[in-house]
């Protein structure tokens, strides 16, 4: 018989790991807990009202349009972002000077930090000194993005495409100079038109990274936070307030701990939730590639 | 179908000079309406490029291909009609078998019963039909193959099927039975075949005409046998066989024709001799080795040049170390020039 030998050393082994995690991840979790089930009216006084501020949460207007306008918009992001930046990769050239000079270039944008790029397209929508207000101006159209909800939910919506697009770019890119020139090869010779190249070529080999640019994408564009909050501030009015702006407002706002750290919860379950179904898509597609070079 | 012919030379840099410049030498080549041709050669010695400019994927830098009485140098593979298979399996991976094998055809508005009898055909020739309504992603790397081969095989009016070592990633029992596949296909099919490999047993029994090369340069076309028996090249000679010729100076034997400086005689016709046989020379055995069918003799000469025999196991085999003779003169026998061309 094989009798594993009993060692309760090992526990402390294990211990600092345990400590680094408790500090930074479960206790300020568990603090969010706390205050989610109670009511606190100051330091010293607390009401616990169990799931009361989950409930009130969910039935809050301004959440579910909270809620609605961020799916949206991080649909609009892919929708956009994903074919775009598929085109841009299809356009830049394969190699030489050329391809290195469009690659730094394309990648700029991914360099500049997020609050930067929220005061670059502040100045750049202004219709007195901005250079995109200001041309909309000339050209007849009544243009503000602090006025007008559509303007200001269109202008996050283009400046996150200007910020990212580059990045499902670049993806791509990787992604098509992967490809072997046997392919592009058997395709002139079996007549196949740049159509059908893009189609039954390019597209089905880029699939492994659109899977992680639509994850990227989508998860960034869930939380996004920093720029709509220079542009615009959420508004006006709550156009372009999405999740993590509402939830800001809520907490340091206004100081209404409770609900904003149910929220808070509630919040992390979507995100755990959509990255639990997505890897799990992305896992399956994966090992069904596996099995099929395998079979 | 028409008869190719080439009158080129090609280099992939812009200002060839050199020899070395060049991954085709100037040369001219015509390959028969109908004929199945190998292009022999080690990697690098631009059987591929030849192959690519037939195909018109690669442009020749100078010269001119024609398919018949059409110049088609400067045409697109599409517009030549070129069928070509390459080393790895290219398949379309969201589309199934039938699909795949459709494929060439529907890019030419073929009707639909056209090309289902087509697909038919070619899947029943390389025993597909059971798979057609599978993805071809899910098939192992020889299916995959066959569905390169196909395609390339399902157009019946193409000028000719190119292969590029199409069998290199193939088991070798399943290369076997490809290979007599290809063979079989081409007498039902007649189409002009040209077949690109570093295997000489693969070039040897596909092909009837076999292209042999090296540095650019096709220094023999012909049959196995002459191949074999006349290699107008050492090249050839040293290339084919296994193993391949030997090679000594001419001066080992009197009466070596005017102009030669090497002698090549194949290790199968080399014979143990009794002594001082005319055309036979003395050594003395290096090495006997026992290669499975036949017993592969080593022996050096009086000068140091290594001779190697096929020799069968029936007969008294001598010794490392023994003195013998070794028969190298007759029919068999090919003298080369100093420029290794073979002048008797």
């Amino acid at each position: 018989m094989n009798i594993k030998p009993v060692n309760q050393k090992a526990w402390l082994l294990i211990l600092p790991v345990v400590i680094c995690v408790a500090f930074s991840a479960i206790l300020p979790l568990m603090t969010v807990v706390n205050y989610s089930v109670q009511d606190i009216i100051d330091p010293e006084r607390r009401v616990f009202v169990g799931t009361e501020w989950f409930k009130a949460v969910m039935r809050d207007d301004d959440l579910q349009g909270a809620l609605l306008r961020q799916i949206g918009f991080s649909l609009a992001v892919l929708a956009v972002e994903i074919p775009l930046g598929i085109a841009l990769a299809l356009a830049m050239p394969a190699k030489g000077w050329k391809a290195s000079a469009v690659l730094v270039i394309v990648a700029i944008s991914l360099l500049i930090p997020w609050n930067v790029v929220g005061t670059i397209w502040q100045i750049y929508g202004r219709t007195d000194i901005g250079l995109l207000g200001a041309a909309l101006a000339k050209l007849g159209i009544d243009y503000s993005y602090t006025g007008n909800a559509t303007d200001a939910w269109l202008t996050v919506l283009v400046m996150d495409v200007w910020h990212w697009t580059p990045l499902v770019a670049l993806l791509c890119y990787a992604g098509l100079r992967a490809i072997p020139d046997a392919y592009y090869q058997a395709a002139r010779i079996d007549g196949a038109s740049k159509l059908a190249v893009f189609r039954f070529i390019q597209l089905p080999k880029l699939r492994g990274v659109l899977m992680i640019a639509v994850l990227l994408r989508f998860m960034d564009s869930f939380m996004i936070y920093t720029e709509p909050f220079v542009l615009t501030g959420g508004g006006p009015g709550n156009a372009t307030t999405f999740l993590s702006q509402y939830l800001t407002q809520k907490a340091v706002g206004q100081f209404d701990l409770g609900p904003a750290a149910a929220f808070s919860l509630i919040y992390f379950l979507i995100i755990l939730l959509l990255c639990f179904v997505l890897y799990n898509w992305m896992q399956r597609v994966g090992t069904a590639d596996k099995e099929q070079a395998h079979a | 179908m028409a008869r190719i012919d080439l009158d080129l030379a090609h280099s992939y840099r812009p200002n060839p000079q050199k020899d070395e410049d060049y991954a085709l030498l100037p040369l001219k080549m015509s390959f028969a309406d109908g004929g199945a041709y190998a292009l022999l050669g080690p990697s690098g010695c631009g059987k591929t490029t030849m192959l690519n400019i037939i195909s018109g994927l690669v442009v020749p830098s100078q010269g001119t291909v024609k398919f018949g009485e059409r110049d088609v140098t400067r045409l697109s593979p599409q517009q030549r009609n070129i069928a070509q298979v390459f080393q790895f399996p290219v398949i379309y991976d969201t589309m199934t078998v039938a699909e795949n094998l459709a494929f060439p055809l529907r890019n030419r508005g073929v009707a639909p019963e056209r090309i289902k009898q087509r697909v038919g055909r070619i899947a029943e020739m390389l025993e597909l039909s059971g798979q057609l309504d599978r993805r071809a992603a899910g098939l192992a790397a020889d299916a995959k193959q066959k569905i390169s081969l196909g395609r390339g095989l399902v157009r019946e009016d193409v000028s000719a099927v190119l292969f590029d070592e199409p069998l290199t990633v193939i088991d070798p029992h399943l290369k076997w039975q490809l290979r007599r596949k290809l063979k079989q296909i081409h007498h039902e099919l007649k189409l002009t075949l040209v077949y690109v490999t570093h295997d000489q047993v693969e070039a040897l029994t596909f092909a009837d005409q076999v292209v042999v090369m090296t540095r650019g340069r096709a220094v023999q076309v012909g049959t196995a046998s002459e191949l074999f028996e006349r290699p107008r090249h050492t090249f050839v000679g040293h290339f084919i066989g296994s193993p391949g010729m030997n090679f000594l100076p001419a001066s080992v034997l009197s009466g070596a024709p005017a102009g030669a400086a090497t002698l090549g005689v194949r290790p199968e016709y080399v014979t143990l001799a009794a002594p001082h046989a005319s055309g036979a020379v003395a050594a003395t055995v290096t090495q006997v080795q026992d290669i499975g069918t036949y017993w592969l003799l080593s022996a050096a000469l009086a000068d140091g040049s290594m001779v190697r025999a096929r020799l069968s196991g029936e007969q008294t085999l001598p010794q490392v170390g023994e003195a013998v003779w070794l028969a190298l003169a007759g029919t068999h026998a090919c003298w080369y020039g100093a420029d290794e061309e073979l002048v008797a």
